[in-house]
Formats: C-alpha cells, sequence, structure tokens
C-alpha cells in the first residue's frame, strides 16, 4: 500500500538538469532568431511573426521549467498567453490589413510622420 | 376665542414670565409647512407637464387653504395644543471625544401663543394673496405662472418653518429659505435689470444681517449647550447657562442679543440695513404684500419676540434700547422719506419700514403685546393697500406715478379698489376705532408707560413716534387723495404686462384721455384702456379689507385679562413679559415686577429675587394707556387735514378744504418750493444709496480690482509657471520620439539589456 503510494507521489518523473539544459537552448536560440528579426526586417508581417516566435520561446522555457520543478503553474500559465496570444495576432493581422490600405504598402518605414 | 379667558389656572400662576410650552402639539401641525411644500412640487410637475393654465394658481391657493385651515384647527385646541411636535430627526451630532457636547437639531415644531399667531395670518393672507396672483400673473401663464407660485408655495413653508421651528438651526433654514424665496420673487421680471438688481440687493444686504444671526446661534450653542427651545429657555428663566452659571451681568446678554438683532433688522428692514425694501417693490405686487409687508419683513420682530427672556434676562437692557430707538429713528427717518415720494408702491414699501419701526420700538420699550398686536393688525391693512395698489399698476400699464393718476376710484370697475383701499389707509392712518388705530395707541402708549430709568430715552421715543403716527397719517392721506379721488385722469404706463384678455392694447401710446370719452367705451379707440380688475383681484380685496376692519375687534377679546386677543397669545408665548403699566391690569399700575419665573419654580421671596422696578410712567399726568386713545386720534386726524389741505381735490372727499382741480397741481408744491433743495433730497431718498455706494460699493469695487491684478500677475503667473515647465522638458525630450518603430524596438532590447547585465552583475556582487 505504502509502495503504491510513494510509487504514485514519484510520478510522474522530474526532468534532469541535462534535458532541461536542452530545453533552454532551444528557446533561447527561437528567441533570439525572433529579436533579431523584429530589429532587422521591415515587413510588418514578418515583424509580427517575429513577435509570435519570441512569445512561443518563453512558452517553451516555461514548460521546461515546469516539469523541472513538477509545477504545473507554469503550463497553466502558458494556455492562457496561448488564447491570448491567439486572440491578439487577429487583431494584430487586422491591424496590419488596415495599415496596408492606407498606404498601399506593408513597409514601417511607411509610417515615419509619428514622431514627436 | 373667548375659551382662551380662563383656563388652565397653572398658565395663569406665569403670567409675568415666559410661557414654555411643556407639552407636545399634535402631528398634524406639520401640515401647515406641509402642504405649501407638496404645492412647490405640484408647480413643479407643472411645469415639466407644460401647463398652460391657471391650474398651478388654483392649486397653490388649494393647498395654502388647507393650511390655514389646519392653523385654525390648531388655535381652536387653545392652550392644550401647545407644546413640542417632533416629525424627524433631523441633525443629531456629537461633538468630539466629549459625550456630553452633541447638537440636536430636529425637524420639530413649537408651537405656542406666539407660533400660533404667526401661523394664522402666514397661512390666512398666504392664502388670500395667492388667490389675488392668480389673476395678477394671469399673463404669464405657463412656465413664469408655474415659477411664481412654486416660489409662492416654497416661500410658505420657509416662512412656517421659521415660525415653527423649535430650535435655532431649523429657524435658521426658514430665514434663509424666505430669503432665497424673497429673492426670486423680486427678481421674477427677470428680464428688467432694475429687478435683478433690486433682487442681488435684496439678497447681499440681507446675508450682512444673517451673518449677526448665524453667529448669535453659534453663541447661543457655545454658551447653553443646546439650540432646542424648551431647554434653551427653561435655562434662561433660571438665567443661568449651560454650565449652571449666572448669565445675568455676562456678555452673554448683551452680545448675544444684539448679534440676533442685526439679523432681525436685516431681514425687516431697519435702520442701516432697510435700504432693500423700497428696491424690492420691484417685484410683482401680490409678493409685495405678501413677502416685504405682511409676513417675511416681521420675521425680525418674531425672532426679537421669540428670543425676548434672553433680552429680558440684562437688567441694563442694552439690546433693548438699541432696538427702540433703532426702531424709532428708522420709523420717522422712513417717514421723512415718503413725504418726498411719488411712486405709490414705493410710499407703501417706506410705509412698511416705518411701521416695523413702530413694531421694534414696541419691543424694545418691553411692550410685546402691542408690537406683536401691531404686527398683526399690519400685516392685513398693509396687505389690503398693496393690492389696492397692485389692482391701480395692473389696470394703467404699470403706472405708479402719484402726478399722473387721480380719481381712479370714480373709474369703471375701480369702485371696489377704492373703497378698499380707504378702509387700509384709515387703518394705517390709526383713525379711531381701527385696527391700526388700536394696534398703534399700544406701542405709544408704551413708550409713555416705560420709565426712562428702564429704557434711556423712553419718553423721547414715544415723542418721536407720535410725531411719526402725524406724518403717516398725511402720507397715507397724500396717497388716497391724489390718486383715488378726485378729478377722473390717468396717463398709462410703459408696462402692458397683466394685460391677459388679448384685445391689443396699446400701452406704449401715451395718450391723454378725456374722461368723458373713455365712459363712452374704448371701441372707438386704438389707445390704452383702464384694465379694471377681476373677480379674483376684487375678491381678494375685499376679504382683506373686512379682515382689515374685524382684527380691529380682536382688541376688545379678553382685554381684562390680557389686554386684547395679542396679549393672550402672547401671554402663552416666550414673549410673555411684564410691561410697564400693563402687567397686571390696567386697573392697578405695576408698581414693582418681577424677574421671569420658570414655571412650577418657588416664588421667590419678594425683595430678593425680585427686582423692584421704577413706576410705570404716565403721559400728560394720566395713564397713558388711556389717554392715548384721545392724543393719537387728535394727531391722526392732524394728519388727514393736512393731506387734505395740501392734496385733497375740491368738494366732499377733501373735506371740504381740498382745492386740487387738475390731476398734479396741488398746494403742496407751493410749500415745497420754499424748501429749497431739501424735497428734492429727499426724494432722492436722503442720498443713503449714494452714500452706501461710496462707502461701502466703491471701495469693495476698488479692492476687487485689487484682487483681480493680483490673480492675473501673481496667482495665474504662478500656475502658468507650473504648466510651462512640463513643456520645456518636453522639448528637451522630444526627438528621442523619432517615429521610426526599428529605433523603439532597438532601444527596448538596449535598455533590456542594460536591466539584465545590472541584475546579474547585482546578483553577483551579493
Amino acid at each position: 500500500m505504502l509502495d503504491l503510494f510513494l510509487a504514485q507521489s514519484a510520478f510522474p518523473q522530474a526532468m534532469g538538469q541535462g534535458v532541461l539544459a536542452h530545453y533552454l537552448f532551444v528557446s533561447a536560440a527561437m528567441f533570439t532568431l525572433g529579436l533579431v528579426g523584429f530589429l532587422t526586417r521591415r515587413n510588418l508581417i514578418i515583424m509580427f511573426l517575429c513577435t509570435e516566435m519570441m512569445f512561443q520561446a518563453a512558452g517553451i522555457a516555461l514548460v521546461a521549467f515546469s516539469r523541472y520543478h513538477l509545477n504545473y503553474d507554469g503550463q497553466t500559465f502558458v494556455i492562457f498567453v496561448l488564447t491570448v496570444a491567439a486572440a491578439e495576432a487577429a487583431l494584430a493581422l487586422a491591424l496590419v490589413v488596415f495599415l496596408f490600405r492606407k498606404r498601399d504598402s506593408l513597409s514601417a518605414e511607411a509610417w515615419l510622420e509619428m514622431k514627436g | 376665542m373667548t375659551m382662551f379667558a380662563g383656563t388652565l389656572p397653572t398658565l395663569l400662576a406665569a403670567a409675568d414670565g415666559p410661557f414654555i410650552a411643556t407639552g407636545s402639539a399634535p402631528q398634524w401641525v406639520a401640515l401647515m409647512p406641509g402642504l405649501p411644500l407638496l404645492g412647490a412640487a405640484l408647480c413643479v410637475l407643472f411645469a415639466c407637464l407644460n401647463v398652460k393654465s391657471k391650474l398651478p394658481g388654483y392649486a397653490t391657493v388649494a393647498l395654502l387653504a388647507g393650511g390655514f385651515v389646519t392653523a385654525l384647527a390648531a388655535f381652536l385646541q387653545g392652550p392644550d395644543g401647545y407644546g413640542v411636535a417632533t416629525i424627524f430627526r433631523w441633525i443629531h451630532a456629537s461633538i468630539g471625544a466629549d459625550a456630553d457636547a452633541s447638537i440636536t437639531a430636529n425637524f420639530g415644531f413649537y408651537m405656542d401663543g406666539l407660533s400660533m399667531l404667526w401661523m394664522l395670518f402666514v397661512t390666512g393672507l398666504a392664502t388670500v394673496i395667492g388667490l389675488y396672483s392668480t389673476e395678477y400673473v394671469a399673463s404669464d401663464k405657463g412656465l413664469g405662472y408655474c415659477r411664481f407660485f412654486f416660489a409662492f408655495n416654497l416661500f410658505v413653508f420657509s416662512m412656517a418653518s421659521l415660525v415653527m421651528a423649535d430650535n435655532l438651526l431649523l429657524l435658521f433654514l426658514g430665514w434663509e429659505g424666505v430669503g432665497l424665496c424673497s429673492y426670486l420673487l423680486i427678481g421674477y421680471f427677470y428680464k428688467k435689470p432694475e429687478a435683478v438688481a433690486a433682487a442681488k440687493k435684496a439678497f447681499i444686504i440681507n446675508r450682512i444681517g444673517d451673518l449677526g444671526l448665524l453667529m448669535a446661534i453659534g453663541a447661543t450653542f457655545v454658551v447653553f449647550g443646546t439650540l432646542e427651545f424648551r431647554p434653551l429657555f427653561e435655562m434662561i428663566a433660571q438665567g443661568v447657562d449651560g454650565k449652571g452659571q449666572a448669565i445675568g451681568h455676562t456678555w452673554v446678554v448683551v452680545v448675544i442679543p444684539l448679534l440676533l438683532t442685526a439679523g432681525a433688522f436685516g431681514k425687516s428692514a431697519q435702520l442701516f440695513f432697510y435700504v432693500w425694501l423700497p428696491d424690492a417693490m420691484e417685484g410683482p405686487t401680490p409678493v409685495s404684500a405678501l413677502i416685504h409687508a405682511a409676513t417675511m419683513v416681521t420675521a425680525g420682530v418674531y425672532l426679537i419676540a421669540r428670543m425676548f427672556p434672553l433680552y429680558a434676562a440684562d437688567d441694563a437692557m442694552v439690546a433693548l434700547t438699541v432696538v427702540a430707538w433703532c426702531g424709532a429713528i428708522t420709523a420717522f427717518w422712513a417717514a421723512t422719506i415718503e413725504f418726498a415720494q411719488y411712486d405709490i408702491k414705493r410710499i407703501m414699501g417706506y410705509s412698511t419700514i416705518s411701521q416695523l419701526g413702530f413694531m421694534f420700538a414696541g419691543l424694545g420699550l418691553l411692550g410685546t403685546t402691542g408690537a406683536v398686536f401691531h404686527v398683526f393688525t399690519h400685516a392685513f391693512f398693509k396687505a389690503t393697500l398693496f393690492l389696492c395698489c397692485g389692482a391701480v399698476m395692473h389696470g394703467f400699464g404699470g403706472q405708479l406715478s402719484l402726478r399722473r393718476l387721480s380719481g381712479v376710484m370714480w373709474m369703471k370697475g375701480f369702485g371696489i379698489t377704492g373703497v378698499c383701499m380707504f378702509i387700509g389707509c384709515l387703518s394705517l392712518s390709526g383713525v379711531p376705532f381701527t385696527a391700526g388705530f388700536f394696534s398703534k395707541d399700544m406701542i405709544l402708549a408704551q413708550a409713555f408707560a416705560t420709565p426712562d430709568e428702564m429704557i434711556g430715552g423712553a419718553t423721547f421715543i414715544g415723542l418721536l413716534l407720535l410725531l411719526t403716527a402725524t406724518m403717516t397719517a398725511y402720507y397715507t392721506f397724500r396717497v388716497f387723495f391724489r390718486v383715488f379721488v378726485g378729478p377722473r385722469h390717468f396717463e398709462p404706463g410703459e408696462d402692458d404686462h397683466g394685460h391677459d384678455d388679448g384685445l391689443g392694447h396699446d400701452a406704449h401710446a401715451h395718450h391723454h384721455h378725456n374722461p368723458t370719452e373713455e365712459e363712452e367705451g374704448d371701441a372707438l379707440h386704438t389707445g390704452f384702456h383702464p384694465h379694471a380688475p377681476g373677480w379674483a383681484m376684487n375678491g381678494a380685496m375685499v376679504l382683506l379689507a373686512v379682515g382689515t376692519i374685524l382684527v380691529a375687534s380682536l382688541y376688545f377679546v379678553n382685554k381684562k385679562e390680557d389686554h386684547g386677543w395679542a396679549g393672550t397669545m402672547v401671554r402663552h408665548s416666550t414673549a410673555a413679559y411684564p410691561s410697564p403699566g400693563l402687567a397686571h391690569g390696567k386697573d392697578k399700575p405695576a408698581a414693582t415686577t418681577v424677574e421671569p419665573l420658570p414655571l412650577g419654580a418657588p416664588a421667590p421671596e419678594h425683595g430678593q429675587a425680585g427686582k423692584p422696578h421704577a413706576k410705570a410712567g404716565t403721559f400728560l399726568g394720566q395713564d397713558p394707556f388711556k389717554i392715548m386713545y384721545y392724543v393719537s386720534a387728535v394727531l391722526g386726524l392732524i394728519g388727514i387735514l393736512a393731506a387734505a389741505w395740501f392734496h385733497a381735490p375740491k368738494g366732499a372727499w377733501g373735506l371740504g378744504i381740498g382745492n386740487r382741480e387738475l390731476p398734479s397741481k396741488v398746494r403742496m408744491d407751493a410749500v415745497a418750493a420754499r424748501f429749497g433743495p431739501i424735497p428734492k433730497w429727499a426724494e432722492n431718498k436722503w442720498y443713503v444709496d449714494e452714500l452706501y455706494h461710496a462707502i461701502i460699493v466703491k471701495p469693495l469695487l476698488v479692492l476687487s480690482h485689487v484682487f483681480h491684478a493680483f490673480d492675473k500677475l501673481v496667482i495665474d503667473g504662478l500656475v502658468d509657471l507650473v504648466g510651462a515647465l512640463p513643456r520645456w522638458l518636453g522639448t528637451l525630450l522630444r526627438p528621442s520620439q523619432s517615429g521610426v518603430l526599428h529605433g523603439y524596438a532597438t532601444g527596448m532590447v538596449a535598455g533590456s539589456a542594460v536591466l539584465i547585465v545590472l541584475v546579474v552583475l547585482v546578483a553577483m556582487w551579493s
């Protein structure tokens, strides 16, 4: 009885430090790609995709840590982030379409007059 | 009414001191203020529904009549119904940590003889004058009509709250309420700049007096720890303050009454404050009749009568002497101005000031009964006079000039107006057996009965008042002889207000009429024709004139016990006071009187607590209350004969001595011419308004310009500086807003990087 209880309480197994490092590496790589993309590209849609990539990088790190600590708050949080990101994507794409119609261009440099 | 004669021996025992109502009054006395408040609400509703008929007026009259019936019912209960009726808890607050220091002001009513008497004439006259108004303001049917009756109702509510309040705070609420309604109604013709200016003047001058009242209320609370009448008057009757210390020779009995007096003088248009009342005649005439003659302006008299025990608690009678002198001087001063006024409504306004002066003199001379009776009779005859003047004004396109009207009484439809005016004039002049005769006599006689040792200069005040009474008879009949009798003549005024029959009067045609043509009918004329009062106005005038005649009989009710009905009412109120010469009936003039005693307190040993007063004075070696009948009758007659000689037309109505043939050519012109510029000065009201303008208004204006400059330069400068600072900082930081999205993104990344490096460094450090 006690054995069964101990076996169940130990399930699932916590992630090892080595495995965690792999996940974090993927996460860091994705985030850097997104950041560099955002800073270098001028196309609004690409820039938007880059922000999404940074989002997901953060999500991967959260899930990895969640598993590492066997604490499910991280995973819960990621589900919320995904939901909000979906809604925000709809809005952002609509905005991009709107901006495109105004200028006939997707370049962020079409909107330079918004300065102080 | 005779049911009061011998009621309740316990009450009679306290005949010499203030009567403090200890019982409880029925709750339904709240209908007296309640029904007019309902009327005010209804008028708002009618305004919202855009009612274009006379409905608001008739609803008001019905509700006010309900209030009058309530007052009658309360009166018929007699002293049994006197007491406190608490309607709801209004203010109840403790002050600081001290449990004893708390302030209680309930929405409660204190019914005694004084508030009862006031409510009788306030509700009664409001009803009758409301009826008159339904016709008078009929040209404004619609929103203006609703506005008028809203303020009218609100006024009666406020006046009832003032008079019936059982604490000083509720009294103050009513006091300010009547002031507000007075402001609203003086400014009723808000398109007329004079009316607006008059409304503001009345409001502002009243505020000055009200400051005195407010300070008196504050001081009363500090000294006595309560604002409720019953505990307050019990303390005053025992001569102690809230801590049980004697108040007899302290500042309390001098300063608080003087502050109250300032409030009373503001509201009642006495010395220094009176200038607002003549200007208030810009309001519609029914308003002048109700508010600025009969009721509101007597609130000051009420206040002093109500707080009389506090005034009388001072052995030196400082405050009462001030009241008596100021009252007498005001009475005389206003009478001198009237000699040279030509606007009949303004003459009545000054006459009100003068008569109020009589009332204050009566109070100051310790004759509360005479003063209160004069309030009552004056309310009737002055309202009559105003309503008659209003009928003339209404009928002749706002014409009020003595010089442009003549023989009005003989014109078609103005007969009733003339007769009512005659009755009112007789009463105001103090012709024997009229109401004004009896009430004024009581005040005049009191001046001689009250010894000079009690009120300094009482005899001189009496002589001044006798002179003023003579002048009153003169100026009253000056109006009557010139406007109402004599050859028919009129010039219409500028104003076609009041013409609701849509016949297209051309009121602007200054057309001198031949009276015979006018009689033939006006169909041939396109010009102005007089607009006779209709049933509502005539009915109201007749009711008031009959009332004026009837109230004279009140002097004989309970004559032996209380010196008239008013005396009975006063005896059952806090204004009860053993007036010298009246205290124990006329048969045995008072040799000594005692200080007022609280109800049920043991009588003090004679000569210990009792303070021997001087013997009541005499006049021409006689009891002043007996000889004054003859003296004042003769003086009144002299005044009337003088008016007849100088102003009356030829014939019977000129008493055989008048010689006026033309409307405005009178013997007085020649007399006035011999006095050089003096009549002109009097016509300009002795330049008091100009004096106030020079010494008060002008300096304040200059000061306001100084403040304005300071505000513009210093205050605005500081504020602008505060505003300029962020703008200046903004110019420094603005270039960083380049509009380039990638610039922002790079900045953000760089900033984050710096932050991360900092965090890592700090973490490594520690």
